[in-house]
């Protein structure tokens, strides 16, 4: 890609008009000025990134923190899955373990959403009825991005079609490492217009985008282009959600808000299956991001396996004594 | 001896490249052992020790801050120079520490070989100071040697030239800049030094020679705050203490006398140069 | 603003510890009582006292110097290299396995949170005898010279801010080159270095290698003075440090000198700002201030002043003050009375010359000293507190416009310990710090140690080197290292 003095001078948008989002208006008008805007966002030192988030991890969150945490967790999770394998009955199964998590126990808060792939997202609408537990779907040819773009935006319809009020898209990871920084930017525009009402989520895959500077750059790459959630990880690709990439994605946020008005939601997926990793990824959101974070709205977890080991350590703070696998639902 | 009537020499000092009177107008008269008269040097003042801190700070930067491979070049060549005035040096130290002609040669060759010695240091010091500390964690981590800054030499009283060489030229061979008080009785091979150094190429400051009493001069460079460091080497006899106390005002490295004059012909080592050497540790993460 | 999230109290065990009533001191081998006036030493964070603790007179101190001399002579010097190591290795070991007592006996004596007593005090401590440990049977290829010999007795004192760290840095080296130790411990922490002369004697130590006098500056006074010391060490303010190096003018005594600080802190227009701010707040807050090397002069540069400033007390707001015991707490209690009010004195003055003073909201317990985080911005540097070493959370905030302008700020002060760069260039990283005139510069980091990194100041932060091959030589006759 061309450096050019003039940064309108290689203008070549797309005819999708981009989102008014002052003071950055006029950041995306040309790729020249879109990257400018994009590489001039302060770095990020790894080490230093990893640092904070290894102190954080030794908060220590014990009693009534604990319980707050736990069931604020369970309130965050987007039950997934994301399997070839995937039938309308594995679905309606964890549909019902979303509305009831704990079979034995009332108490126990319901989760955020099931996630699934577009096309099983209207049996995951009619199992969930009414319960206000949304429907994500990934889509946009979900999880590589490779297909032309109509394939995407049709996969995107259709899922909206079928019932989902979520939309988790996957960016172009090619585009962007190759620099086309304004493809991506547009495509999650057309994307976002396709969604119509749903929530959309942004897939950054930082796993492939692999440094931090990358993350920060993508995560305001995707919420310029009207994201309302930045996620980091299909879960498809090593490493998924990690305590550091949440940490720069939570920072981009703040740093959003603080500039634009407009809040956006972060979404670690991938990876994180214990109780324990939650809470560092709650404490990440308290102290990095702020408690206006701290809500369903505006943070969630993309996992399976994590549910249950909640419920696990719910179960063992109501009752005293450590609970076992056999005391949890499989979906 | 020819009948013909001598020249008789007035020396004066060395101070930022130039040769000034001192300030205070004083000379006195500097003789061989046995009371000869050799010539007049001039008689150093506190303000002129002032004036030489000034010219060795002001020298600092560019001294410190020259490559070391060209600090080295620029100290060989010195040598280079003296060796062009072997014989002076060699009459000088004869006559002035009434040496027999060979002891005297002697003194001379080992006090230029030694200044070839530390030229050839320069670009040394870093490699065998410095180096890489292997911290746990994902850190590079490195030291180096740096020079202390300004250093006030009190020279030897006895050793004229070797003794004087072997204190002066491993501070400059750090990268430090000096003030030294020459030997009061014997200070004629430091003017030659003076005028060797002023025509080869360093830079002007980097030494500053005084001719006069270490007993007058010492305390005012002992306490002076911007003197970093202090070789009480030519201290007067019963005096290094009181000196040593004054540096401790404000923290100045010190290397103390020995209780008596060593033999400069003795191998040095390190011994001289790393009290004036300061070690500077960096870390920088490593990441991507 | 008030989070949901609130972080019930998460105080560590103090069960682990076992306070006795009153100390002696450790004088070849054995506990015995002190011939000065006992003192008490509280916990900052209550003011309850902690115990009483014999104050060593100089007929203790000379009693201690004895011991050592004599172990000197007839075990520690004559006994093979690998041996000594392997003493120190037992020491680490120990240290590591009752780490959490000390940690928590640290952070009760010393005030400081036990998230840093427990993740950089004790293992650093630990870190310290492991690294000389190696050292003791390998001094020959240390490239100091040829045959490296012990100096002797090492009369060594200590502050407050990092009281087993600090008599780590002191006694394992000391003890690795084959030198015999007479330490004295700071008056209002002396709790973990009495508990390392258990250690000693869990260890077999042979008598007389380590000597714990406790007391006050009287106490330390007789130490550095002892004639039969053959090295001095001090770790502590500049003032004492002088009058340590006039003391010892004159004699035999190798003297090394690790002393105040003022440190700045250098932040560029390109810095990773985030890391940076983090930076920040671990170079100034990182054990309430109470560092010699603490970040304490902010210079930064006026493009981004107030991103930074604005990121920084952000992220003040997020910081834990309190108890020192709870596992969540970021700054715990200032060490003493007396500290407190130099740092309300500081303070006071810098209001007074018109800098602007800010804290965060934050509720301070009743008993005991605390001081809240403090930043002053618009600091010039003729204002005191850009001058003082105020050893406190109190950072003063500067500007400059060119990298020529920060290193002239950076180094115009009589100290010279530390200074921190943060840019992501790195030819300017390696220019700044060459120009700095200071013996630590962490660029994009900051208030990192490591035993095999040498520490110590330029100017009048001191002299000779803690850590690393640079710390052997103040410890060895004839070795030579800058």
């Amino acid at each position: 890609m061309t450096h050019v003095l003039d940064p309108d001078a290689l203008s070549d948008r797309a005819a999708t008009p981009a989102p008014q989002v002052p003071p950055f208006d006029d950041v995306t008008r040309s790729d020249a000025a879109f990257r400018a805007f994009l590489h001039g966002l302060p770095g990020v030192d790894q080490v230093g990134a990893e640092a904070r988030v290894a102190v954080l991890g030794t908060r220590s969150i014990k009693t009534t923190a604990k319980a707050w945490a736990i069931d604020t967790a369970i309130s965050m999770v987007d039950l997934t899955t994301l399997e070839g394998s995937d039938t309308p009955g594995k679905v309606r199964s964890l549909a019902a373990k979303a509305r009831r998590p704990d079979p034995g126990d009332p108490t126990c808060p319901q989760v955020a959403a099931v996630c699934v792939y577009g096309d099983l997202a209207g049996i995951a609408r009619e199992a969930l009825g009414n319960s206000g537990i949304h429907v994500a779907a990934v889509a946009t040819a979900f999880p590589s991005g490779r297909a032309a773009r109509e394939i995407k935006l049709a996969d995107v319809k259709d899922a909206v079609a079928n019932g989902a009020d979520e939309i988790d898209m996957v960016i172009d990871r090619g585009a962007f490492l190759a620099g086309r920084y304004l493809d991506v930017h547009d495509e999650i525009v057309a994307v976002k217009e396709a969604s119509g009402p749903a929530h959309l989520k942004v897939i950054l895959e930082t796993g492939e985008l692999v440094t931090l500077d990358n993350v920060r750059r993508a995560s305001w790459l995707a919420m310029l282009a009207g994201g309302d959630f930045i996620k980091t990880s299909t879960g498809k690709i090593q490493p998924a959600a990690t305590l550091p990439v949440c940490l720069v994605m939570l920072e981009a946020v703040r740093d959003f808000r603080n500039a634009t008005g407009r809040q956006v939601g972060v979404k670690p997926a991938g990876g994180i299956k214990t109780t324990k990793d939650a809470m560092k990824h709650l404490v990440l959101v308290n102290e990095t991001a702020g408690p206006d974070w701290l809500s369903p709205d505006w943070f969630r977890f993309g996992a399976s396996s994590l549910l249950n080991d909640l419920l696990l350590q719910r179960q063992k703070l109501r009752t005293g004594h450590y609970s076992g696998p056999d005391y949890v639902t499989v979906d | 001896m020819s009948d013909r009537l001598a020249v008789r020499k007035t020396y004066k000092l060395y101070v930022n490249g130039a040769f000034p009177r001192s300030e205070s107008g004083r000379t006195y008269e500097v003789t061989d052992p046995k009371g000869h008269f050799l010539a007049n040097a001039a008689w150093a003042s506190r303000k002129d020790a002032r004036d030489a801190v000034v010219a060795a700070r002001g020298a600092v930067a560019k001294w410190s801050g020259a490559t070391a491979y060209n600090r080295g070049q620029v100290l060989y060549r010195v040598a280079e120079v003296m060796e062009g005035r072997h014989a002076q040096f060699c009459d000088e130290v004869e006559a002035g520490e009434g040496l027999s002609a060979g002891k005297a040669r002697a003194a001379v060759d080992a006090a230029i070989d030694r200044w070839v010695w530390y030229a050839g240091w320069t670009d040394k010091l870093a490699a065998v100071l410095g180096g890489a500390n292997p911290v746990a964690g994902p850190y590079f981590d490195f030291s180096l040697p740096e020079p202390t800054g300004v250093v006030a030499v009190l020279a030897p009283q006895q050793s004229s030239l070797l003794g004087l060489v072997s204190v002066l030229a491993p501070v400059l061979t750090g990268g430090n800049t000096a003030v030294v008080v020459t030997s009061k009785e014997r200070p004629l091979p430091a003017v030659t030094l003076a005028e060797v150094l002023a025509t080869s190429d360093v830079p002007a400051g980097v030494v500053n020679l005084l001719t006069g009493d270490a007993g007058e001069l010492g305390p005012w460079l002992a306490e002076h705050a911007d003197v970093d460091g202090i070789d009480l080497t030519g201290a007067p006899p019963g005096r290094a203490m009181e000196l040593e106390r004054e540096a401790a005002g404000t923290v100045k490295r010190v290397i103390r006398p020995p209780a008596q004059e060593p033999d400069w012909s003795a191998d040095p080592g390190l011994s001289r140069m790393t009290p004036f050497l300061e070690t500077k540790t960096v870390w920088h993460p490593i990441g991507v | 603003m008030s989070s949901p999230f609130q972080y019930a109290p998460a105080p560590e065990s103090r069960s682990i510890v076992d306070i006795a009533p009153s100390y002696g001191l450790f004088i070849d081998g054995e506990f015995v009582d002190g011939t000065g006036e006992a003192f008490k030493t509280v916990n900052p964070a209550t003011e309850e006292v902690l115990t009483e603790v014999s104050a060593g007179s100089e007929a203790d101190v000379d009693r201690a110097v004895a011991a050592a001399r004599r172990a000197f002579t007839r075990v520690w010097g004559p006994m093979r290299p690998a041996d000594r190591g392997k003493y120190l290795f037992r020491i680490a070991r120990l240290l590591q396995e009752r780490s959490r007592e000390f940690a928590v006996l640290e952070s009760l004596d010393n005030g400081k949170p036990i998230r840093e007593s427990r993740d950089v005090d004790i293992p650093l401590a630990a870190a310290h005898f492991f690294y000389h440990a190696g050292w003791a049977d390998k001094l020959d290829h240390a490239g100091l010279g040829p045959n490296p010999r012990p100096l002797g007795v090492a009369g060594q004192v200590i502050p407050w801010n990092f009281p087993l760290l600090m008599l780590a840095w002191k006694i394992a080296p000391a003890l690795a080159t084959g030198n015999t130790v007479v330490l004295k411990p700071a008056e209002t922490t002396p709790l973990t270095a009495l508990l390392f002369a258990e250690i000693c004697q869990q260890a077999d130590l042979p008598p007389g290698v380590v000597n714990i006098v406790t007391g006050a500056g009287e106490t330390g006074k007789a130490v550095v003075e002892h004639p039969d010391v053959d090295k001095v060490a001090f770790t502590g303010s500049t003032e004492v440090g002088k009058a340590i190096a006039r003391a010892v003018a004159g004699t035999r005594k190798s003297l090394t000198l690790e002393l105040g600080g003022k440190a700045a802190n250098i932040v560029f227009d390109d810095a990773p700002i985030d890391q940076a701010v983090e930076g920040i707040v671990q170079g100034i807050f990182f054990n309430q201030g109470h560092v010699c090397c603490a970040g304490s002069r902010l210079l930064v540069q006026e493009n981004v002043h107030d991103e930074v400033i604005a990121s920084l007390q952000r992220r003040i707001s997020t910081l834990r003050v309190g108890d020192p015991l709870d596992k969540n707490t970021d700054l715990g209690a200032i060490n003493s009375a007396e500290q407190l009010a130099r740092i309300r004195e500081l303070s006071d003055i810098g209001d007074a010359e018109g800098a602007q003073r800010w804290q965060p909201d934050c509720v301070l317990p009743d008993r005991g000293f605390w001081f809240p985080p403090t930043v002053f911005t618009e600091v010039s540097p003729a204002h005191r507190i850009a001058r003082d070493e105020v050893f406190g959370p109190v950072l003063s905030v500067l500007t400059f416009r060119t990298p020529d302008e920060a290193v002239a700020k950076a180094n115009n002060t009589t100290y010279g310990l530390s200074a921190g760069i943060w840019t992501e260039k790195g030819s300017r990283i390696l220019k700044i710090a060459d120009q700095l005139r200071a013996g630590v510069v962490w660029a994009n980091t900051f208030n990192k140690f490591d035993p095999t990194s040498p520490f110590g100041g330029y100017k009048q932060s001191g002299y000779g080197r803690e850590g690393g091959r640079h710390g052997l030589t103040g410890n060895l006759k004839g070795a030579t290292s800058s």
